[in-house]
């Protein structure tokens, strides 16, 4: 098969933009390739061209195109050290000067950190004080982590990351096993907002006190992190927090002079300035 | 010191290892020239779970500074970048690094394939590609991505490996120009270091 080029990724991304109005033009080009690739794969078509007649001709493909477009690979509890620091640091010291908690889960996947912080702040006890607005661009994934369902083989490695966690409970307790596979509680989420927003092109729809979005950026070129960064500082209240993912850095961004580093191995910021 | 036939038009080294190449890597990082100019793209099968460590052990004895690279960073010349912990790590066109945490690869995270497959497509006939000691596969196509490219590729000795099932994938499907020994591998990077002055 032809190696994709980057000016297939182009038409792609002016095709989709143009149709559908999602925006991937500035996404990173070497994962970017691999999903395309992947799509090719999975669906055995034969080349980008094909690719692009479907995408145009067939809407319900788009949908699953945008499932496997975007990377949903993620864990329970990933980085264990820092989900410690979130609930021995971080959550407390919002806690001293609010009584209520306004968390957005930026780019949530299929909602396992969502859970993750669910677990962490039932276990505070402050679960009840806090608003979680959980939001992707895909709602097809966004229908899974409303769902809370994961298969039995991925609650093993979220067992693991949750004892590394030293959690005050066990994981068990937060879900229940049907037909072969882990349904999570629903009461974890019912304070939880799961809403479609497009962190490309989508306003700024709130304030906030903490937003997580950890390995989401590392798919957007520096264009995009850039303008994404923007976003999130108009989107949190002033002394804020802003978490992204352990290898992720904010260092060359425009307004990287309006945060200062609270935790610099777990990527932990704070917006400092207006 | 003129062995090899070499010359300075490389811009940059990927080695890729997994079960048995430590004590290769080390011995490697520990007897390169330390004014050596070129950059050094690790990419070595480790533990998901553990973020730390790595780096420190092997800058116990390395000549070169190692550091896991943060997405997006630049690749510098004279440093060595090691692929983080549960992350793929890619080289992008315009010289940097982008990381990932998309569907492991050949049941690997970080992937070997995937940091020289993209090394490969950056650097084309200006890469060197290195595969050490392995008991998988991963790395096997990433060397015929290079050598597609026209880089120059290179793999441990199966005879000295630990498991020598990674370097015997690579020469199975691709053109291998040098199979050496650890020690071979450092005169061949020590002699091409003396053309860049």
């Amino acid at each position: 098969m032809a190696e994709i080029e980057i000016a297939d990724i182009k038409k792609i991304a002016e095709v989709v933009k143009n149709k559908y109005n999602y925006d991937f033009t500035n996404y990173a080009m070497s994962s970017f390739k691999r999903r395309i690739q992947r799509i090719l794969d999975l669906y055995k078509i034969n080349n980008v061209n094909a690719l692009l007649k479907r995408i145009s001709e067939d809407s319900a493909f788009f949908e699953e195109f945008l499932v496997e477009i975007t990377v949903n690979v993620t864990e329970m509890f990933r980085d264990p050290s820092f989900w410690r620091v979130l609930r021995d640091d971080i959550i407390p010291s919002i806690m001293l000067n609010h009584d209520k908690i306004r968390i957005w889960h930026a780019g949530c996947s299929s909602g396992e950190e969502v859970f993750s912080m669910a677990i962490l702040l039932k276990e505070m006890g402050v679960l009840e004080n806090t608003q979680i607005i959980a939001t992707d661009l895909d709602k097809e994934i966004l229908k899974k982590a409303k769902s809370g369902k994961y298969s039995l083989k991925n609650m093993e490695l979220n067992k693991k990351n949750y004892v590394r966690f030293q959690g005050n409970s066990s994981i068990e307790e937060y879900y229940t096993e049907q037909k072969g596979i882990a349904v999570m509680n629903p009461s974890l989420v019912e304070n939880v907002s799961f809403r479609e927003h497009d962190l490309v092109q989508g306003e700024v729809f709130n304030k906030f006190d903490l937003v997580l979005c950890r390995n989401v950026m590392i798919y957007f070129n520096q264009t995009l992190q850039n303008n994404v960064l923007k976003k999130f500082h108009e989107s949190l209240f002033k002394f804020g927090y802003l978490i992204i993912g352990s290898k992720e850095s904010l260092i060359w961004c425009d307004i990287a002079n309006k945060f200062i580093v609270v935790n610099n191995e777990e990527k932990v910021y704070k917006k400092y300035k207006d | 010191m003129n062995k090899y036939n070499l010359n300075n038009k490389y811009k940059a080294i990927v080695i890729g290892g997994s079960a048995g190449s430590f004590q290769g890597i080390t011995k490697i990082l520990s007897n390169l020239s330390p004014d050596f100019k070129l950059p050094l793209i690790l990419c070595l099968h480790r533990l998901k779970h553990v973020r730390n460590g790595f780096v420190e052990a092997l800058s116990l004895k390395s000549v070169m500074t190692v550091c896991e690279p943060y997405d997006k960073e630049n690749v510098k010349k004279g440093k060595v970048y090691l692929a983080p912990a549960n992350y793929h790590m890619s080289v992008e066109l315009g010289n940097y690094f982008s990381l990932s945490t998309e569907e492991m690869v050949n049941n690997s995270r970080p992937s070997i394939d995937i940091t020289l497959g993209t090394s490969g497509y950056v650097y084309k006939e200006k890469l060197i590609g290195i595969l050490l000691s392995g008991a998988n596969k991963d790395g096997a196509l990433g060397m015929k991505n290079i050598k597609n490219k026209g880089g120059l590729t290179i793999v441990q000795d199966p005879k000295e490996c630990m498991i020598d099932t990674m370097p015997s994938a690579a020469l199975d499907i691709t053109e291998i120009d040098y199979i050496l020994g650890v020690d071979g591998i450092i005169s061949f990077l020590n002699e091409l270091n003396s053309h860049y002055k």
